[in-house]
């Protein structure tokens, strides 16, 4: 019997808006514990919501650029249900009115190789619906603490229809959840920190049955990857279930990232009733449609529109496409330095390489972000510029590209102060390369022998004499003109 | 000036701007008063003499240098225990909320506060609002001054006691279904709610958010509207609150001459109201017609469904206000829980009263699903269909003319073992939450008993100013406001 799994997501995101949801306190991954409360955070009697619009328009925007139609009005509900990190124990959300129906999310599936580009497609959306976040909970062996300053915190949630099929697309679903999100400066979407969270629906059927098998849900995924392999297993769990012609049970399973297994959590026979109804604290939102306009005007190019056009227009090659076009700055900046200098190649080249490369050595924790390093476009601009023109080699532009990186000094000062410029005077040359040829006999008699790659050993002595100044071109022709003499 | 504590803020503050008194002596006769009556009263849940006369030697000083902030400046306000003033109590009347000290001011407190008011007591109440006769108040049961035998409405049973006794010259409650006008009528004073989003609800703990409206309590019309001119605000904080021109009240009142077209509700005065409270409210009607105006007979078919979908919707959004209240972070937390969810459990059943046990059991049940579109959905359908019949009233006429309660003040005990004959009581008031609508309660005669009967002038969304200017019309053509209780 064959099988397949049916997967639908629910993933939460906060935003990253000045305030909180419904009161003006900030929110602060790191702030010390129950610090960013006041009276509606805590829900003290007699407080009441007030609420964001910034957070309406992310809501909105988000809602835009995956092709959900935009609720005229949209309204808030209280979801009731009692949990300690809950201070008024009803969460404020959106219940029949969401703010933003249907959609979709364009999503690559891993390709053949790493430098060809996969299968796209179209994941189906239910919804996006705004809400507040909760408090945390820690659970310790005699007691547990509650921390409110997450509390009130801007969330959303998007609910995919059941329209995913294996760990690797669900992988592929959040990467261009993620990368989309990112790129209209709506949350950073760090798993790990708690500001994207994913619940995942899944069931197993024989192939060709039409109806949907017995649901499971699973939580405790705290990274992307962790998403793909604890659906995995599941799906590996839930078949071996049904081979040996048992049932599955509805229920919650949580996934041991350590153990590479789910463990179940509780069985869900009966559905929470969260006694929904209208919270009378709030107005519905309408939703003007210049409200619709102004945010539609604002959104940028997105990534896989943008990386389509990378390729065509720049004809750059898809495995720097796929680095440069998820990154918004680094795309910018890319596309800044081309208009200095165009030449979108050896561009594309220094930035996915050298940049990328120095700003991950730099950062602690994660790689520095672009806006707080020292190159500019005008500096890759110049770079480009000089080995074309073979002021210097490519290996002095990237001897260079280090130095400015950490000084932020334009690379033509340096090639001054150091004397870097490439040398291409014949004469001065010559004197070097007779030398090498004298000191290394060996490689000389080989080349002479009819090896001709033996000359690379003696090109490499002459850059290291030079200094790297010479020019690669002119010592190749002085060495086969002084070798064949 | 031995009765200082009955004079109205409107004479008072002619008096204090005058110097002829200062508000020190003022509050000291306040404060007096109350130590002579609250024995009888139990008006207050708890006052602070000192903190009293410290705000009362501000205002000496502001009046000094010449900077009075108005007709409230050095006047003793009273407020109900719900409403949060920073640094005090904020019981609810509920043992839950027992050790509660509020961190913040009430939009209305700090409104207050800028007007120069005396903040003065902690006033009882029933708990959560939660009743018409002040007896479900966890810690007293407080009496109405004019016989100590009986209840004096509620849920602001302490505000209208107060002021009825000469404990504060001016007070603040909230109405939810009556909470204010029922106990006004009930205490012989003037009590208004305002239309629903007029005061800010920011800082009141609340009952049933889409009903609970602050409002203020006075010995005449004049100073209610002197109160209302001082909490009425637009706020941020409250999304609810709306944003309209505020007219000068106390100046608008003066319209003794003009001709209003007053409708009477036929739906009201059927079985049920009380031989006497008609008489009393037909003489007005009749006051009404001898005096210029011309009196409409109006039908508000929709009115005897008011008391259940009242007990539909305000016991629903109780049940989820009330839910904060689970012994984990200020409420009364049970030492005797053994795990969490028993916390929760033993917590609110210690905390929590009968009636609001009943109310969040109720509330909880018609939220359910299943159960959610048999009543909470049909019931704000209903409440849409009150709202309309009174919309179609009001294109006839300027106001609505009704008794405030059936009854007079009934015997303390009389009808706490029975809730449904309880929430008759504000069968006259409740309509008015569900609409949003403005209504009054001023006095209009006593009956064999000498207890009060209260008028309800019911009026237009933000039209205040002409329910006040109508029932000040009445109030200055009878002499029921100069008879104070014999305590």
């Amino acid at each position: 019997m064959k099988y397949e799994a049916v997967i639908g997501l629910e993933v939460h995101v906060q935003l990253n808006t000045k305030s909180k949801m419904f009161t003006r306190v900030a929110y602060n991954y790191a702030a010390p514990p129950n610090s960013l409360t006041n009276p509606v955070i805590m829900g003290l009697p007699g407080t009441l919501p007030v609420m964001n619009k910034g957070a309406i328009e992310k809501t909105i925007t988000v809602g835009l650029i995956f092709n959900c139609e935009i609720a005229k009005i949209s309204k808030w509900d209280r979801k009731n249900y009692f949990y300690p990190d809950m201070p008024k124990n009803y969460q404020i959300s959106q219940y029949d009115q969401p703010l933003c129906m249907g959609g979709e999310v364009e999503i690559e599936l891993p390709g053949p190789s790493r430098n060809i580009m996969g299968k796209h497609r179209k994941v189906q959306l239910t919804r996006i619906h705004l809400e507040e976040d909760t408090g945390k909970s820690t659970h310790h062996t005699l007691d547990s603490t509650l921390d409110f300053n997450r509390s009130g915190t801007p969330l959303i949630e998007i609910v995919s229809e059941p329209d995913l099929y294996s760990g690797e697309e669900a992988f592929a679903y959040l990467t261009a959840l993620r990368t989309n999100l990112m790129y209209i400066d709506i949350s950073d979407c760090d798993m790990e920190k708690g500001q994207m969270r994913c619940d995942v629906n899944i069931s197993v059927r024989e192939v060709g049955v039409t109806e949907l098998g017995v649901k499971v849900e699973l939580k405790n995924l705290n990274t992307i990857s962790g998403v793909r392999n604890g659906i995995e297993f599941e799906i590996e769990r839930q078949i071996k279930v049904l081979e040996n012609n048992e049932k599955i049970v509805q229920e919650t399973r949580l996934w041991n990232a350590e153990r590479g297994i789910t463990v179940s959590m509780r069985s869900k026979e009966q559905a929470h009733d969260y006694r929904y109804f209208p919270d009378p604290d709030l107005m519905p939102v309408k939703i003007k449609k210049e409200t619709i306009k102004r945010l539609s005007n604002q959104l940028p190019e997105m990534p896989f529109d943008k990386q389509r056009r990378f390729l065509e227009d720049y004809d750059l090659p898809y495995t720097i496409t796929s680095v440069i076009c998820p990154d918004k700055s680094l795309s910018d900046f890319f596309e800044a330095t081309v208009s200095l200098y165009n030449k979108p190649q050896p561009i594309a080249n220094l930035i996915a390489n050298d940049l990328l490369r120095e700003l991950s050595s730099a950062g602690t924790g994660g790689p520095l972000p672009l806006s707080e390093c020292k190159i500019d476009p005008q500096h890759i601009a110049s770079l480009a510029r000089m080995v074309d023109e073979g002021v210097i080699s490519k290996q002095v532009a990237q001897d260079i590209f280090i130095e400015i990186f950490s000084t932020g000094d334009v690379p033509e000062k340096v090639i001054e102060e150091k004397g870097l410029k490439q040398s291409s005077n014949t004469t001065e040359l010559e004197v070097v390369c007779r030398d090498i040829i004298d000191n290394n006999p060996k490689p000389a008699e080989e080349f002479k022998a009819g090896k001709k790659n033996a000359i690379n050993a003696l090109k490499g002595q002459v850059m290291k004499a030079t200094k790297g100044k010479a020019n690669p071109k002119i010592i190749d022709e002085i060495l086969r003109k002084l070798m064949v003499e | 000036m031995s009765d200082l504590f009955y004079k109205t803020a409107g004479e008072l503050s002619g008096l204090l701007v005058k110097r002829e008194i200062s508000s020190w002596d003022l509050t000291q006769a306040v404060i007096e008063r109350t130590k002579a009556v609250e024995t009888k009263v139990n008006a207050f849940l708890s006052y602070n003499e000192a903190a009293a006369l410290k705000q009362a030697k501000n205002s000496d000083e502001r009046i000094a240098r010449g900077e009075s902030r108005g007709p409230l400046e050095g006047i003793p306000v009273g407020l109900k225990d719900i409403i949060a003033v920073n640094g005090e109590q904020l019981s609810c009347g509920s043992k839950i909320l027992e050790k509660f000290n509020s961190p913040y001011d009430a939009t209305s407190a700090i409104n207050l506060k800028n007007a120069g008011a005396v903040l003065w007591g902690r006033l009882n109440m029933d708990e959560f609002a939660m009743g018409s006769s002040t007896e479900n108040s966890a810690y007293q049961v407080t009496s109405n001054p004019w016989d100590i035998e009986r209840i004096p409405g509620g849920s602001s049973g302490g505000s209208a006691a107060s002021v009825a006794a000469g404990e504060a010259i001016l007070s603040i409650g909230s109405d939810t279904g009556g909470s204010i006008r029922q106990p006004a009528s009930f205490c012989g004073v003037v009590g208004l709610k305002p239309t629903y989003g007029l005061i800010s609800r920011y800082g009141l703990v609340a009952y049933a958010s889409s009903l609970d409206q602050i409002g203020p309590f006075a010995r005449s019309v004049e100073d209610v509207a002197i109160l209302l001119q001082a909490i009425a605000s637009h706020d941020r904080l409250d999304s609810t609150s709306i944003k309209v021109d505020i007219p000068d009240y106390r100046t608008v009142l003066k319209q003794e001459d003009r001709r209003w077209k007053l409708g009477v509700p036929t739906e009201y005065f059927s079985d049920g109201l009380d031989k006497e409270v008609g008489v009393a409210i037909e003489n007005a009607i009749k006051f009404f017609e001898n005096n210029g105006c011309e009196i409409v007979n109006v039908s508000l078919p929709h009115t005897e469904l008011a008391v259940p979908v009242y007990y539909i919707i305000a016991t629903a959004e109780a049940s989820s206000n009330l839910a904060r209240y689970d012994g984990i972070r200020y409420s009364h937390r049970s030492d005797r829980a053994i795990d969490s969810i028993d916390l929760y459990f033993k917590s609110r059943a210690e905390g929590f009263g009968e009636e609001v046990k009943r109310r969040i059991i109720l509330g909880t049940y018609v939220l359910s699903s299943g159960y959610y579109d048999a009543y909470y959905l049909r019931a704000q359908k209903v409440r849409t269909l009150i709202r309309q019949d009174f919309i179609k009233s009001f294109e006839k006429v300027d106001a609505l003319l009704t008794p405030t309660s059936p009854t007079v003040a009934f015997k303390i005990g009389e009808r706490s073992e029975d809730p449904l004959s309880m929430y008759l009581s504000d069968i006259y008031t409740i309509s008015l939450n569900l609409a949003g609508l403005p209504g009054i309660s001023v006095p209009c005669g006593f009956n064999s008993d000498k207890m009060p009967i209260g008028l309800q002038v019911i009026g237009k969304p933000y039209c205040e100013a002409e329910i006040l200017a109508i029932a000040h019309k009445f109030e200055r053509s009878h002499d029921f406001y100069k008879e104070h209780p014999k305590l």
